[in-house]
C-alpha cells in the first residue's frame, strides 16, 4: 500500500461522546488479521508453499503409480505366446512390443525406452535383457519371466501345482496418495501458520515495545491472547478449505467420506497446539531471527518424523515411537481417518483431547519464560 | 493545587547497578515537567516506575491519587504513554495504527481521526507508519497516546532525531497538550527544549535527584557570569588582562584557543568598553548562562545523554 494523494480532509467534527464505539478484540484481531495479508512472506509460507507441495508430491505420486513394464519380444517366444493366450489377465503388467530386431529392442532397453527384451535361446533357454536402471522396473521384469518360466516348467512335467498364491494388496484399492498427503502437507501448513502466528507476533512485538504499549492500555492479556487464538484458527480453517478444494479437484480425486467435517475441530485444537510451541519459542527468542531458527528446528523435524510428507506406515517402530510424542501426528493420522477412510468420533476424539494436552503444559511452559520486556 | 505525581523515595536496583536511588518527587496537576539527567543517570527507570511498567524495591508512588503498581486498570485510561521507540503494529498505516490504539480505550474510529487531525497527519493516514518520517512518527505516537483523552501525559524524548523545524512546531503541540489543563512529564535530550517548554525541571544523576526548580530559577542560582567571547589575535592574553585590570574591570578564566579569547565576568559593561576601545569587537558573542552551565555544575559532565 502506498500513500495516496488526498485532498486535505475538512475537521471533522469532534465525535460526541458515547456516539461511538469501538472494541478492543476486534481492534486487536483486526490488527493481526492485516498483519498477516499484508505480509507477503508469511503469505508465502502458509498458504502458497504448503499448497505447491501438495501440487507437486500430488502430480510426482500420480506419475509413479503406472508399474506398466515394456518388454520387446525378439522373434517368437513360445513360453511368452502360450501364457499370453491362456492367462490373459495374469500379464497385464507386461506391455509387449513384437517386430525389432535384437539389436533394436537391445539398444532401446540401454536407452531406457524398454525396460527388456526377451528372446529364445539355444537348448530351451529363456534369454531376458533388462536394464538395471530403474530397480523397482528390473526385478518386476525379472520377476514375470522368472514366473513364466516357472509355470511353464511345471506345465511341461504334467504335475498339478503344489502350492499356488494367493496375493492381494493390503491397502484398499481405492488409495491414493492424495488421501495420506492432504492431511500431512495440510498438518504442515497449519503448523508453519500457527506456530510463527504466535512466536512472530510476540517477538515483534516485544522489540517494537508493543508489548509494554498494551500493557499500559487497560485490555486484559485474556483480550490480546483471544484476539491471536481467533486469528491463528481463521488462517488454520482457510488453510484447510483450500487444501479440500484443491484436493478434491479432478485431477487429484480426493474423496470425502461422511465424517470429514471432524477435520474442522481436529485442525482447531491443533492450531492451538502448535499455538504453544510457538507461545514458547517466541517468549524464548529475543530477536525474529532467532525465533526463525528455533521454529524450523522444531516444525521440519516434527513434520519428517509425525508423517507430513512420506506416511509413517512402514517406518521402523521407534519412529513411530518419536512421532507419537509430536503433535503433528495427531492431526494426521485422524484427519487422513476422517477425511477419506470413513473415520469418526472415535478417531478424532482422543487425538484432540491429546491436542488440547499438548496446548495446556506447553501454554504453561511459555508463561514461565514470558517476558513483557527484552530488557 | 493538587499534586498528580508523588514519589517518595524511590530505589530500584539491577544486579549490582543502583539505577534509582532514593528519588522524592512529585508534580502539580497541570503542570510541563521535566526530568533530565545523562544517560545511565536513571531517569528511564525512574520513569518506568512512575508510569507502572517496573515495581520499585523501596518507596512509594502515587499518580492521580492511585498505586501504579501492579497494574491498575483504573488508572490506565487516565494516564498517556508515548514511546521513544516508534512502538506500532506491522503493516499498518497511521490511521489504522491510532485507531486501533483508540480501540483499546473504546473510542470509536470518529474520534481517532479527529487526534490525528490534530497533530496534522490526515494527509499521511494512508501511509504506513513503517514508510513515515522521524517527524510524523514522533507525532503519530504522540497523538496514539493522546487518543484517550488522558488527565497525565508521559513524553519519552519526543524530538530526538527530528530536524528543528518540526522539533518547533511539536513544541507548538506539546504547549497546546499542557494549555489543555494536562499535566505533562517530559525527558528529553535538549535543555533547550526543557528550558522553552517546561514549568519545573529535576536534574537527575547516579540515581538521584540532584536539583529541582524552574529553569529560569537554576540558571540564575548557578551564578551570574556571562561569558565574552571574541575573535583570537585581536588581542594577546597578557596585553587584554593588562587593559582590563587597568580600567578595573573584574574578570576570571581569561584564555585563547586560537580560536576565541574568552572570559568570564560577573559584570560585562567595563569589560565591554574596554574591548571597544581597542576595536576588538570582531566576532563578539556575549551569554549568560543557560541550563546546560547548570546541569555541567551539578553533574560535571556535558549534557550529551
Amino acid at each position: 500500500m502506498t500513500a495516496t494523494e488526498r485532498p486535505p480532509a475538512t475537521a471533522p467534527a469532534p465525535a460526541p461522546a458515547g456516539e461511538e464505539k469501538a472494541n478492543a478484540f476486534v481492534g486487536l484481531s483486526r490488527v493481526m488479521l492485516l498483519g498477516f495479508l499484508r505480509d507477503k512472506g508469511t503469505l508465502f509460507f502458509t498458504l502458497a508453499l504448503p499448497l505447491m507441495f501438495l501440487l507437486l508430491f500430488g502430480v510426482i505420486s500420480k506419475g509413479g503409480g503406472t508399474s506398466h513394464v515394456k518388454v520387446a519380444e525378439v522373434g517368437q517366444v513360445k513360453v511368452l505366446d502360450d501364457a499370453l493366450a491362456h492367462a490373459e489377465g495374469a500379464l497385464d503388467a507386461l506391455e509387449i512390443t513384437k517386430d525389432l530386431n535384437e539389436a533394436d529392442a537391445l539398444a532401446k532397453v540401454k536407452k531406457g525406452d524398454l525396460d527388456g527384451l526377451v528372446m529364445e535361446g539355444p537348448d530351451g533357454t529363456l534369454v531376458l535383457r533388462f536394464s538395471q536402471a530403474d530397480q523397482v522396473k528390473s526385478s518386476t521384469v525379472q520377476g514375470i519371466v522368472n514366473s513364466l518360466v516357472q509355470g511353464a516348467n511345471q506345465a511341461a512335467s504334467n504335475a498339478p501345482a503344489k502350492y499356488t498364491l494367493d496375493s492381494s494388496k493390503v491397502e484398499d484399492d481405492s488409495t491414493k496418495p492424495i488421501q495420506y498427503l492432504t492431511p500431512g502437507l495440510l498438518a504442515y501448513a497449519v503448523a508453519m501458520g500457527a506456530v510463527y502466528g504466535a512466536s512472530f507476533t510476540l517477538v515483534t512485538w516485544r522489540k517494537k515495545r508493543v508489548l509494554r504499549r498494551l500493557r499500559l492500555a487497560p485490555i486484559s492479556a485474556g483480550t490480546i491472547v483471544g484476539a491471536r487464538v481467533l486469528v491463528s484458527v481463521l488462517v488454520a480453517l482457510a488453510q484447510t478449505g483450500l487444501f479440500l478444494i484443491v484436493a478434491q479437484a479432478d485431477y487429484f480425486g480426493l474423496e470425502l467420506t461422511g465424517n470429514w467435517w471432524l477435520v474442522l475441530p481436529l485442525v482447531v485444537c491443533a492450531t492451538l497446539a502448535f499455538m504453544s510451541i510457538g507461545l514458547v519459542t517466541g517468549s524464548l527468542a529475543k530477536t525474529e531471527e532467532s525465533a526463525n531458527g528455533m521454529n524450523q528446528l522444531i516444525i521440519l523435524p516434527m513434520s519428517f518424523l509425525g508423517g507430513a510428507f512420506i506416511p509413517l506406515d512402514f517406518a521402523p517402530s521407534w519412529l513411530q515411537d518419536i512421532s507419537r510424542a509430536l503433535p503433528l501426528r495427531y492431526l494426521i493420522v485422524p484427519a487422513k481417518s476422517v477425511l477419506s477412510q470413513g473415520g469418526g468420533l472415535a478417531e478424532a476424539l482422543p487425538a484432540m483431547g491429546i491436542l488440547l494436552g499438548f496446548t495446556a503444559v506447553l501454554s504453561a511452559v511459555a508463561w514461565r519464560f514470558f517476558n513483557w520486556d527484552d530488557a | 493545587m493538587s499534586e498528580a505525581i508523588t514519589a517518595d523515595g524511590i530505589r530500584k536496583r539491577y544486579g549490582d547497578v543502583q539505577a534509582v536511588d532514593g528519588v522524592s518527587l512529585s508534580v502539580a496537576t497541570g503542570e510541563f515537567y521535566g526530568l533530565l539527567g545523562p544517560n545511565g543517570a536513571g531517569k528511564t527507570t525512574t520513569l518506568e516506575i512512575l508510569e507502572g511498567i517496573r515495581e520499585a524495591d523501596e518507596g512509594r508512588v502515587e499518580l492521580l491519587g492511585l498505586s501504579p503498581w501492579p497494574r491498575n486498570p483504573k488508572l490506565l485510561p487516565r494516564i498517556g504513554v508515548q514511546f521513544q521507540a516508534s512502538a506500532f503494529f506491522n503493516k499498518l498505516t497511521a490511521r489504522e495504527t491510532i485507531r486501533t490504539f483508540a480501540s483499546f480505550y473504546g473510542i470509536g474510529p470518529r474520534a481517532a481521526d479527529a487526534m490525528l487531525e490534530r497533530v496534522g497527519l490526515t494527509e499521511s493516514a494512508n501511509v504506513l507508519t513503517d514508510k513515515m518520517s522521524g517527524g510524523q512518527a514522533q507525532r503519530l505516537s504522540i497523538a496514539c497516546a493522546l487518543v484517550h483523552d488522558p488527565e497525565l501525559v508521559f513524553l519519552d524524548e519526543p524530538t530526538t532525531g527530528l530536524d528543528p523545524q518540526a522539533r518547533r512546531n511539536l513544541w507548538d503541540l506539546l504547549r497546546d497538550i499542557n494549555a489543555e489543563g494536562r499535566t505533562v512529564v517530559l525527558t528529553t535530550h535538549y535543555l533547550d527544549e526543557a528550558e522553552v517548554l517546561c514549568d519545573r525541571v529535576s536534574v537527575m544523576d547516579h540515581g538521584k535527584v540532584l536539583k529541582t526548580g524552574a529553569p529560569a530559577a537554576l540558571v540564575r542560582e548557578i551564578d551570574d557570569t556571562v561569558r565574552v567571547r571574541i575573535e583570537s589575535g585581536l588581542l594577546t592574553v597578557d596585553r587584554a588582562r593588562e587593559l582590563l585590570t587597568a580600567a578595573g574591570a573584574e574578570h576570571t578564566n581569561l584564555e585563547d584557543d586560537g580560536v576565541t579569547l574568552a572570559l568570564s565576568t560577573a559584570e560585562p559593561g567595563p569589560v565591554l568598553a574596554v574591548l571597544a576601545e581597542q576595536n576588538a569587537l570582531r566576532g563578539l558573542e556575549v551569554r549568560g548562562a543557560t541550563l546546560e552551565d547548570v546541569f555541567l555544575q551539578l553533574t560535571g559532565r556535558e549534557y550529551r545523554a
